[in-house]
């Protein structure tokens, strides 16, 4: 039996053991084909349209509001209805492997009209492009064709079978805001996955502040190493390739693609930055409220940030504050690694100076004690490490005060402060540290409620001196002195001391005898002056020096009657010697004057006389000099 | 003092044994005619002429090295020190001043041991004749005598060769050198020195040497420059000790005990000479003044640091 439809010979057999394979197999013929109901044989032809919607209303009204159905009721000819899907009287349970729209099968149901070359793919506004090949390549549908996995997602998993809808409209299952909800029925837990990128909390409150998955998951060619761009540049390019476009207040929105090419961002679309855009306005980014924020990406940072001091002012809408972009850059941003970038190494100490150095706005507000910071870091060893022989492993400013969680010192989580700076300076100098952390100014060797030194405490932050400077080696006394007082006072009494203060290094300094970073209570074995030690510390220099010898007293000093009798006494003595005889001369000299004023004046007027009375050469002594006063 | 102190000191008339220091002098040039230039008395011999510049030179450079390390904490001293090409090459400079020190000290010991051979005198005869070293009881009379004199009590007492602060001045030097020479050498000498002695000996000898060495500067260039150059009647300048020579009209002032003895013996001619050439007196002058005036920094410069910079 066959029928002539549109020019074409159709074959109306219908195949009884296919229907009564089918779900619909229970049902009358009348039950679909409604308009036959009690009519006589042979029928009008032709039928009605089946309404599925009779029994599957739901599914009817779905498909009715959907692209489908509209593109139906505008009349469209190529506008799929049920039985293009589904098949007729063949329809088998979805759960059927040979179901038409079986998991495995949807792919190729929907291929019909959306894959390259069909009408609707040539005729019809459709967005994407060779879709069923890129699907076919994706994970998703690798795992689906190649592998078989039928939980794999298909066409209808994002687009849902019956509501298909354009991702312009809100309702759709593909709509940006609704984009991550579709993904998460079956990545439920992806924000766990995506901690490091995106902040939990905003998949649920900002949807449409976040990238959404697509942005970095390109729909159809979704591969999870594979991240290409996802809301065209080329539709921001449109406008912003123009050198004349100007924001409202005058700022230039020209972008230059080459710089975002060249940048670290070079895989990322504008959109992904610039999110909150909407692409179904003529100007996507009309939408746009925020300023770009790069812990929607960065999070881990954004999370340092906003604790870091930086962060705080930002958060209180300090203008001071830097932003990502017043160290990074915008379009530009390159990595630390790459010797253009702001935050290679040897520009940090320039990009930290913009707002730090003397006279610019952080230097203003600050009203701790280090200043001149920059100068001084660039005399510094570090600064002339970096600098001067372009050593990019010496510390610049964020090694010691991290780049994103910079904090006072005063807050106990900074680095810099004092329980952190060990491990901070330890981070290059680990060795240094590990031989501090066994001395006796290290916290863990030294109980007290008395100030124990740091690294900076004696190197100070910013000016950190080679050691093997002079400058270094005669400061390191007072640098001592400043907590060992009494000690470094009568070290100067002594001759090294003598010498340290007259501006030579040759002699004995503090860390010559006591160590550096070692020093160790002298009843420690392992101090350099613990018994067993000291002899050979004392060679170094006195190269035959004895056990007694070694009982010389560095320390000395002769104020301490109780400590040193024997030099108190000795001193004492001395002084009373001292004193004893310049009184005693003195007043001689004293008492003397007057009298040996007179005698000069005597003296005076005998020559005087003598030379009146007109020389007599034959005593050349002249007349009878004075004999002394009266 | 014993009896026979005064008595030798009593003993002005008798033939001079004139064997102290700076009097064994040949009978030079004694029949020089008499319308030369007023001759003048040969105080001190070429030998202890020399000596006393060894000192000056060797005290100065001891003083000055060894004040640049006690005042470290002085501006001063860290210029001086630099001056000096650094404090290893001023710590040398010091050693070798105070070997020439040393050397003074052997020398005129080896001159006196001459000066007895060649006079053929006996020890006792030269420590305890009129013109000895040693305090005597005279001194001790011409001390009082001063005092008096000082506060208008009595005459001027009649000195000898050597008056009593003279005297001081000679044994001074002498502790001095004893003093600050052996606490110098251990501290030259540490290791060797503590091989024997506790190392706190050490600090006990700096302490020593450092507080003996600031009276011996401070002495000499205050008490003895004005006892022997600034005193008003010698004022500006004693040159005896440089020249040797000094006028008879000034040794029967100053010292009229030795010009009698000398008168009364016959013997002061032996001891006169002509002056020395102009040209000698200028130079020495210039040396002299520039000692003086090292001195006289070196006093204000330990002032200013025992006073104003004393930590």
């Amino acid at each position: 039996m066959t029928t002539k439809r549109a020019g074409r010979t159709v074959s109306l057999y219908i195949d009884q053991k296919r229907f009564g394979g089918s779900v619909h197999s229970s049902l009358q013929c009348t039950s679909c084909h409604a308009d036959l109901d009690g009519k006589d044989l042979p029928h009008e032809v032709p039928l009605a349209k089946v309404n599925c919607g009779s029994c599957h209303s739901d599914e009817a009204q779905q498909h009715a509001k959907s692209l489908h159905g509209r593109a139906i009721a505008r009349g469209d000819a190529l506008a799929p209805r049920c039985v293009n899907c589904h098949g007729n009287h063949d329809i088998l349970p979805v759960k059927d492997p040979r179901s038409t729209v079986a998991p495995l099968k949807v792919p190729f149901v929907c291929g019909q009209c959306h894959r390259e070359g069909t009408p609707v793919q040539a005729n019809r506004d459709i967005g994407q492009h060779n879709i069923l090949e890129n699907y076919s390549e994706s994970i998703h549908g690798e795992g689906l064709l190649k592998k078989g996995l039928v939980v794999a997602a298909n066409c209808a998993s994002c687009h849902t079978a019956h509501s298909i809808l354009p991702h312009t409209d809100s309702k759709s299952s593909i709509a940006r805001q609704n984009i991550a909800t579709t993904c998460t029925k079956c990545h439920a837990n992806i924000e766990q996955v995506h901690r490091k990128t995106i902040r939990g909390e905003l998949w649920e409150k900002q949807a449409h502040a976040l990238p959404a998955c697509v942005d970095c998951h390109q729909p159809h060619k979704v591969r999870n190493v594979f991240y290409a761009q996802g809301m065209a540049d080329a539709d921001c390019m449109r406008c912003h390739a123009n050198g004349q476009l100007k924001a409202a207040d005058g700022r230039p929105m020209q972008v230059n693609l080459t710089e975002v090419a060249g940048s670290r961002h070079v895989k990322v679309a504008c959109s992904q930055c610039h999110s909150e855009v909407n692409a179904s306005r003529v100007r996507p980014c009309e939408t746009i409220t925020k300023k770009v924020d790069c812990t929607a990406c960065h999070e881990e940072i954004g999370q340092q940030y906003q604790r870091s001091t930086h962060g705080l002012l930002h958060a209180k809408g300090d203008s001071n504050a830097p932003f990502c972009k017043d160290c990074h850059g915008t379009h530009h941003v390159l990595g630390k690694h790459d010797p253009d970038s702001r935050t290679f190494p040897t520009n940090v100490p320039d990009v930290c100076a913009r707002c730090h150095r003397e006279g610019q706005k952080a230097a203003l507000r600050y009203t701790g004690s280090e200043h001149e910071i920059i100068g001084r870091y660039n005399e510094s060893i570090h600064g002339k490490g970096l600098l001067k022989s372009g050593l990019t492993v010496t510390a610049t400013c964020t090694s010691c005060h991290t780049a994103h969680r910079e904090q006072p010192a005063s807050n106990p989580e900074s680095t810099v402060n004092k329980t952190n700076v060990p491990d901070t300076c330890g981070s290059c100098h680990h060795g240094i540290q590990e031989q501090f952390m066994q001395s006796v100014h290290s916290p863990t060797q030294t109980r007290t409620d008395k100030p124990l030194p740091t690294c900076n405490d004696c190197h100070t932050a910013h000016s950190i001196n080679r050691t093997d400077r002079d400058q270094f080696k005669l400061g390191i006394m007072s640098t001592c002195g400043r907590c060992h007082e009494k000690i470094a006072e009568s070290y100067f009494e002594t001759y090294h001391g003598k010498v340290s203060r007259l501006g030579y290094t040759k002699t004995a300094k503090c860390y010559d005898c006591h160590g550096a970073h070692d020093v160790r209570r002298i009843s420690d074995p392992q101090s350099r002056l613990s018994r067993t030690n000291v002899v050979s510390t004392c060679r170094k220099c006195h190269a035959d020096a004895t056990r007694r010898f070694a009982g010389y007293l560095t320390h000395a000093t002769h104020h301490d009657p109780q400590k040193y009798p024997w030099l108190y006494w000795t001193f004492w003595g001395m002084t009373g010697l001292l004193v004893g005889t310049f009184t005693f001369s003195g007043l001689h000299t004293l008492l003397w004057l007057p009298r040996a004023f007179q005698m000069r004046r005597e003296l005076r007027e005998a020559e005087a006389k003598e030379a009146a009375e007109d020389e007599g050469p034959a005593s050349p002594s002249g007349a009878s000099p004075p004999e002394g006063g009266r | 003092m014993s009896a026979t102190d005064t008595e030798l000191l009593q003993a002005v008339d008798s033939p001079a044994q004139t064997l102290a220091p700076g009097r064994a002098i040949a009978p030079a040039r004694t029949d020089v005619r008499v319308a030369a230039p007023a001759r003048e008395f040969v105080r001190f011999t070429r030998l202890y002429r020399t000596l006393h510049a060894c000192m000056i030179i060797s005290f100065i450079t001891l003083a000055l090295t060894g004040m640049s390390l006690k005042f470290s904490y002085t501006g001063w001293a860290a210029k001086l020190s630099h001056l000096l090409g650094g404090f290893e090459t001023a710590g040398y400079v010091h050693r070798f001043a105070a070997l020439i020190m040393f050397g003074t000290v052997v020398a005129h010991i080896t001159g006196l041991i001459k000066q007895k051979r060649h006079g053929g005198s006996t020890w006792k005869a030269i420590l305890l004749g009129p013109n000895t070293m040693l305090p005597t009881k005279r001194d001790w009379h011409d001390f009082v005598g001063t005092v008096k004199w000082f506060l208008g009590r009595g005459p001027r007492p009649e000195y000898g060769r050597w008056t009593y602060w003279e005297k001081f001045d000679y044994f001074a030097v002498f502790w001095g050198i004893i003093v600050i020479g052996s606490t110098g050498l251990t501290l030259w000498f540490p290791v060797f020195f503590t091989r024997f002695l506790p190392g706190p000996f050490i600090n006990v000898a700096t302490i020593i040497h450092s507080d003996e060495a600031l009276l011996a500067t401070g002495f000499i260039f205050t008490v003895h420059f004005f006892n022997t150059h600034l005193r008003p009647e010698k004022f500006p300048m004693d040159t005896v000790i440089f020249t040797g020579h000094m006028p008879v009209a000034e040794l029967k002032r100053d010292k009229p005990r030795e010009y009698a003895s000398l008168v009364a013996s016959g013997e002061l001619e032996q001891h006169l000479e002509e002056p020395q050439p102009e040209i000698v007196v200028k130079a020495i002058r210039m040396f002299a003044w520039t000692a003086l005036a090292i001195g006289f920094s070196v006093v204000v410069w330990i002032v200013y640091a025992m006073v104003f910079a004393y930590r």
